[in-house]
C-alpha cells in the first residue's frame, strides 16, 4: 500500500488553479522527491499531503483512509511536515522547539511524559543536537538551525516526515549533511520521506522515486536514472544540458549549457545553446 | 547544572517540565510583590509603622488602623493587583495569538472598546440634573460589555477563510482608532459633568475599589488563570503561526478564536473595575519574555507578577507623590509604557 495517495486532486489558490486532477501515490518507505520549476505548485502540493491546505475537489488518502476526515492529531501521529524556512519564537531554546514535536500525544496536564522525554533525546541524537539543546534557536548558525527543526518533526514520532525544500540558503557542506541524514532516517528506519528539492543532481542521488511537476499536472515519475533525460528537463525547466553519469555515485547528473568560459576545444558547451 | 525538571505524578496523567529559572524569578517577583503590597498598605495620608500593620493584619490593631487598612487600603491594593495580572496575561496570550510582541489588547481596540461603552453608559443613564439614573455599580458590566463586544467585532472583520494573525491586527489598530473618535464623540454628546467622570475613567484608576469588587474580580480571576494554564501547550504553538500548528496536529482555528475570547475576557474584567489602564498588557509579557525566554509556561506567572507589580507601584504612586491629589493609576503606567512603547517600536524597526 502506498504512504499517500491522492484522488483526482484539485488544488488552487483563490481562482487560480495550481494542480489539476492529480493523481498520485507516494510509495511507502522510500525517499520521493518532487522536482519542478519555480511557481510550478511543488510545495503546494506537498502542504495539500499534509492537510495544510484544502483542496479544491479530490481527496487525498492517508494509508488508504481520506486525511481530511481523520482527527487532526491522529494525522500528525503518522505525518510530519517541516515547511519552508520556519520561523521560531524568539528566544526559544533548541529543547522548547524539539519538545513541541510532542504535541499530539500531550493532553491538558500530561505535557511532559516519559516517553516525550525518550522521543525528544533520541530526535536530538539522531540529530547531532543533544549538545546543543540549552541554546536559544535564534544562536544557532543555518545548518544546526535546520537540524533542530527536523529534531522537532523527528520527536513527533511519524512514518511520514514530509520536507518543503530542507536545505535552502544552506552551504553544500551543510546540504548534504541534511541529505545524508534524511536517507539515513529512510535506510535504517524505513520511514517516508517526501521532500521537494531545487538541486536536480542532489535530488537524483538521494530520491528512489522523482516526480517533475509541469503545467498542473505529472510530467513524469518512476526512478530518477529511468525519467531524467536532456528532453525532460527541457520540457520542465525550459533549459538546455547534457545528462550523464556522477562519476561517483552513477546517478545522473545534469550539466546545463549557457555562457561562462569554457576550456575545452570548440564543442559548444560555451555557446549559448539554440 | 540541569535548566530543567521534569514533574510527574500519579502514572504520568500529570505532567510537566518545569522551568527553574522562571521558579527562582517567580519567587523573586512574589517577595517584591509582598513587599509592595505591605509598603502600599502602610504608607498613605497617615502612616502606620510594620510592626502595627503586622498586628493590624492579626487582628490586635487599633480600630483606626483596621478602618484604614481593611477598608480603605487592601480593596484598592488587591484591585490593582488583580487588575495587573489579568492585563499581563492577556497580553501575553495575545502576542502570541497575532505573533507579534507589539501587540497588546490597548492597541487592538479591547480597552478602547470598553471606554465607548463607558461614556455611552454615562450618556444614556443622566438625567436633565447630571445625576445618574441608574446605581454606578452598574459601569463595570457596561465595560466588561464594551471589551468583549469589540474584541468579537475584531475577530469577526478579520475573518476570511479563518483568521490569520496579520489581519487581526490590523483590524484592531483600525477598530482601536474608531473607538477614541466614538468616545469623543460621545462625550462632546454627554453631560459635561459626566465628561470629567469618563475622562477619569478612561485613564484608569482603582481609587474606587471596594470589597463587593474584589468579591467578583478575584474569582473571576482565579478562573481564568486555571484556564489559561490549561491552555499553555495551545499558546505556545500558536506563536509557531499555521503551518507548524496544524502540522503537529493542533486546531489552529478553534484555538485562536478560543484564546482571543480568553484574552479579551481577562481585559474586559481589568478594564471594569479598573478603567482604561494602558501599556500593561504590552510591557509586562515582554519583560518577562526578556528574564525567561519565550515559553509560555514560564512567561504566565513571571508577567502576571510584573503586571501586578506595575500597576501596585503605579497606584502606590498615584496616591503618595501628590498629596493630598490623587494621580490616577493609569497616568503612571502610561509615563512608562508609551517611552517602552517606542522604545519597542524603534528595536523592531528593522523586522
Amino acid at each position: 500500500m502506498s504512504a499517500i495517495q491522492t484522488d483526482s486532486l484539485t488544488l488552487s489558490y483563490g481562482k487560480q488553479i495550481i494542480i489539476n486532477e492529480l493523481n498520485l501515490s507516494i510509495p511507502n518507505g522510500q525517499i520521493t522527491v518532487f522536482i519542478g520549476s519555480n511557481g510550478c505548485g511543488k510545495s503546494t502540493l506537498l502542504k495539500s499531503l499534509a492537510r495544510l491546505l484544502k483542496p479544491e475537489h479530490g481527496s487525498i488518502l492517508l494509508e488508504g483512509k481520506a486525511i481530511a476526515k481523520l482527527p487532526t492529531k491522529e494525522v500528525a501521529k503518522k505525518l510530519a511536515i517541516l515547511p519552508q524556512s520556519p520561523e521560531a519564537p524568539e528566544g526559544l531554546t533548541v529543547l522548547q522547539l524539539v519538545k513541541q514535536g510532542r504535541y499530539p500525544y500531550q493532553s491538558w496536564l500530561k505535557q511532559w511524559s516519559e516517553k516525550d522525554e525518550e522521543a525528544v533525546i533520541r530526535a536530538l541524537e539522531k540529530t547531532r543536537m543533544l549538545d546543543l539543546k540549552d541554546r536559544t534557536v535564534d544562536s544557532l548558525s543555518g545548518g544546526q538551525r535546520q537540524r533542530a527543526w527536523i529534531a522537532m518533526t523527528l520527536a513527533q514520532d511519524t512514518n511520514i516526515i514530509l520536507l518543503d525544500e530542507p536545505t535552502t540558503y544552506l552551504d553544500m557542506t551543510h546540504q548534504i549533511e541534511i541529505l545524508d541524514l534524511l536517507f539515513e532516517l529512510n535506510e535504517l528506519e524505513k520511514r517516508t520521506i517526501v521532500m521537494v528539492l531545487h538541486d536536480l543532481n542532489l535530488a537524483c542521488r538521494y530520491a528512489h522515486h522523482i516526480v517533475a511537476l509541469k503545467n498542473q499536472k505529472i510530467y513524469a515519475q518512476g526512478k530518477p536514472e529511468e525519467v531524467i533525460n536532456c528532453h525532460l528537463v527541457k520540457d520542465v525547466f525550459d533549459m538546455d544540458c547534457k545528462v550523464t553519469k556522477d562519476p561517483l555515485f552513477g546517478t545522473p547528473l545534469c550539466i546545463p549549457y549557457g555562457k561562462g568560459r569554457c576550456l575545452l576545444e570548440s564543442n559548444g558547451a560555451g555557446v549559448l545553446h539554440g | 547544572m540541569k535548566k530543567y525538571i521534569p514533574f510527574r505524578m500519579g502514572k504520568e496523567s500529570i505532567s510537566f517540565l518545569i522551568d527553574k529559572k522562571a521558579v527562582w524569578i517567580s519567587l523573586l517577583l512574589f517577595v517584591l510583590t509582598i513587599f509592595v503590597f505591605m509598603t502600599s498598605s502602610s504608607i498613605g495620608e497617615a502612616f502606620i509603622p510594620p510592626y502595627d500593620l503586622i498586628q493590624t493584619f492579626l487582628g490586635n490593631g487599633s480600630k483606626f488602623h483596621e478602618l484604614v487598612v481593611f477598608s480603605f487600603r487592601l480593596p484598592r491594593i488587591i484591585i490593582a493587583l488583580l487588575v495587573g495580572i489579568c492585563l499581563a496575561i492577556s497580553g501575553g496570550i495575545l502576542q502570541n495569538l497575532v505573533r507579534n510582541p507589539l501587540a497588546s489588547p490597548d492597541i487592538i481596540g479591547i480597552t478602547g472598546g470598553a471606554s465607548v461603552a463607558v461614556v455611552i453608559f454615562f450618556m444614556i443613564f443622566s438625567d436633565t440634573s447630571n445625576s445618574l439614573t441608574v446605581s454606578i455599580h452598574w459601569l463595570p458590566v457596561a465595560a466588561f460589555i464594551g471589551a468583549m463586544t469589540t474584541g468579537l467585532i475584531v475577530y469577526l472583520f478579520a475573518w476570511k477563510n479563518g483568521v490569520s494573525s496579520y489581519r487581526l491586527v490590523l483590524i484592531g489598530i483600525g477598530l482601536a482608532l474608531l473607538t477614541k473618535s466614538l468616545t469623543t464623540l460621545f462625550m462632546i454628546k454627554g453631560p459635561i459633568y459626566q465628561a470629567t467622570q469618563a475622562n477619569i475613567w478612561i485613564t484608569g484608576s482603582v481609587y474606587a475599589a471596594n470589597w463587593s469588587q474584589v468579591q467578583i474580580l478575584f474569582p473571576l480571576t482565579v478562573i481564568l488563570i486555571l484556564i489559561t494554564v490549561i491552555m499553555t501547550r495551545n499558546i505556545n504553538i500558536q506563536e509557531f503561526g499555521d503551518d507548524i500548528a496544524t502540522g503537529v496536529g493542533s486546531q489552529v482555528q478553534l484555538n485562536r478564536l478560543f484564546l482571543l475570547i480568553l484574552s479579551t475576557a481577562l481585559t474586559a474584567c481589568a478594564v471594569a473595575f479598573a478603567g482604561g489602564i494602558g501599556f500593561v498588557g504590552l510591557i509586562a509579557p515582554h519583560i518577562a519574555k526578556r528574564l525567561v525566554g519565550s515559553s509560555f509556561g514560564a512567561v504566565l506567572p513571571v508577567s502576571a507578577l510584573i503586571g501586578a507589580l506595575i500597576v501596585m507601584l503605579s497606584d502606590f504612586l498615584g496616591k503618595t507623590l501628590f498629596l493630598p491629589l490623587e494621580v490616577p493609576a493609569g497616568v503612571f503606567t502610561a509615563a512608562i509604557g508609551a517611552p517602552y512603547f517606542i522604545y519597542l517600536l524603534y528595536k523592531h524597526r528593522n523586522s
